[in-house]
């Protein structure tokens, strides 16, 4: 079979559908999607792009997989617990289908990146899981144009929408900052981490901003261009509203590049917890699954000594000059409570940052034996 | 007259609707509202009269829907 009729046996169930036919195929085929975070929201519009024939996908996340994603993250299985969503995001998704261009990021989306990384796509697909993310993400589709199909969960519900899409002169496109022009105060809105989420719920949201990115491309339907939908999975209750553009939003996004990468999101959304910190759950995922050297900074005959796992040990005074490369992509931190393997944690990623992923054991090992 | 309530703030209110009687508009709603909830005071959300997001001050009829939006974090 020529890979032309192979394509088109892939692909016919939705060419049969008159409104998508051989045209919308095209159109997908063409299209650079890029979805950022591949948690669940991700995982699932991620298989549905693919699945139908995005020609390019993007993948960013810097996160690694943990036990407790996998209720709602199919991508992944007990096998990748501590390696890179992004990578086996790209794998699994690989067989799906091969004809899909990927683009892996293994990396954090910062003001640094963005623009460049968010500049070679056609639509983004916002499946972060935090506010900083989700400004960043909006303010830098704002600057580029771009299309934004949003998505969010809590507990049993969520929201779909598509912003920065132009309709017609009279109604300029809607951005999440014509929802909620500044991010809510920290700990004002609770994350699945802390309120629990349904496992299936950001499946479906994940599959709604699927269909909607299709829908974007191929010109069929009624998207939810300056629509706000939410759904709740307990009573299936879909509530839809209309959203329009506030006067003053354009004013709170940076104006041009150097504005928006000299904005500190995280200070914006009062994130204190610093990036390098992760819980026990992610440093246990991390040590028996990734290429990890994990390092103790603390004095010579601290206590409690430390026997469950392996660890060098260099004190936070000499890291910086002592600490010896041997190849590892993860460089991992602790102390007794956590405070000076953040320190230690600032001064590694200063000169390993770009090619090394460190992190701070938070609560040192003192919580990490409570929590053991 | 019924206002549907979304998210977290049914943690405030305790269910996901609420009824609330002689509301003439949208800054009246939130005045009782605030009132009977302190804590609804210090959260975001967005006020949908009649499936249409607004911004300023607007009326509300008896048989109008309103419901109330906060953002949404998770993914």
């Amino acid at each position: 079979m020529s890979n032309s009729k192979q394509l088109h046996t892939r692909y016919s169930r939705q060419i049969a559908l008159k409104e998508f036919g051989e045209a919308g195929q095209e159109k997908l085929l063409q299209a650079k999607v890029l979805v950022v975070g591949a948690g669940g929201l991700g995982c699932a519009a991620l298989q549905y792009l693919v699945a139908a024939g995005t020609g390019a996908i993007g993948i960013i996340d810097d996160d690694i997989v943990s036990l407790s994603n996998l209720h709602r993250q199919p991508l992944y299985g007990v096998k990748d617990i501590g390696l890179s969503k992004a990578i086996v995001a790209g794998n699994v998704l690989r067989q799906l289908n091969p004809d899909t261009q990927f683009s892996v990021y293994n990396e954090r989306l910062t003001v640094t990146n963005a623009l460049e990384i968010i500049g070679g796509y056609d639509i983004v697909v916002d499946g972060t899981d935090n506010f900083a993310t989700r400004y960043m993400v909006n303010d830098a589709c704002v600057l580029l144009g771009k299309p934004l199909v949003y998505g969010a969960v809590s507990r049993f519900e969520g929201q779909v929408a598509v912003f920065n899409q132009p309709t017609d002169t009279q109604h300029p496109p809607v951005n999440y900052r014509d929802l909620f022009p500044q991010p809510p105060a920290a700990g004002e809105v609770s994350n699945c981490s802390e309120t629990g989420v349904l496992g299936v719920l950001p499946g479906i949201i994940g599959t709604m901003q699927a269909g909607e990115t299709i829908k974007l491309v191929t010109g069929i339907g009624t998207p939810l261009i300056n629509s706000l939908l939410t759904y709740n999975a307990l009573n299936n209750q879909v509530f839809e509203c209309q959203l329009a553009a506030r006067s003053g939003t354009r004013s709170l996004i940076p104006q041009h590049a150097a504005a928006f990468a000299a904005t500190d999101y995280n200070w914006l959304c009062g994130v204190t917890e610093s990036i390098f910190e992760i819980d026990a759950e992610k440093f246990n995922a991390l040590r028996t699954n990734g290429n990890v050297v994990i390092i103790d900074v603390r004095e010579p005959g601290e206590t409690p000594v430390v026997t469950e796992f392996e660890h060098t040990r260099i004190p936070l005074g000499s890291i910086e000059k002592e600490f010896v490369d041997e190849g590892h992509d993860t460089i991992i931190l602790f102390c007794q409570s956590g405070k000076r393997s953040l320190q230690a944690a600032a001064l590694l990623a200063g000169k390993w940052g770009v090619e090394k992923k460190v992190f701070s054991l938070a609560g040192g090992i003192l919580q990490w034996k409570l929590e053991n | 007259m019924e206002v549907i309530l979304f998210g977290q703030l049914t943690d405030i209110t305790g269910s996901n609707t609420i009824v609330v009687d002689n509301i003439a508009d949208t800054d009246s709603l939130v005045e009782t509202i605030n009132r009977l909830y302190p804590a609804m005071a210090g959260v975001k959300y967005l006020i949908a009269v009649n499936k249409k997001v607004v911004q300023h001050n607007t009326a509300i009829t008896e048989a109008g829907t309103v419901a109330l939006l906060p953002p949404f974090s998770g993914g």
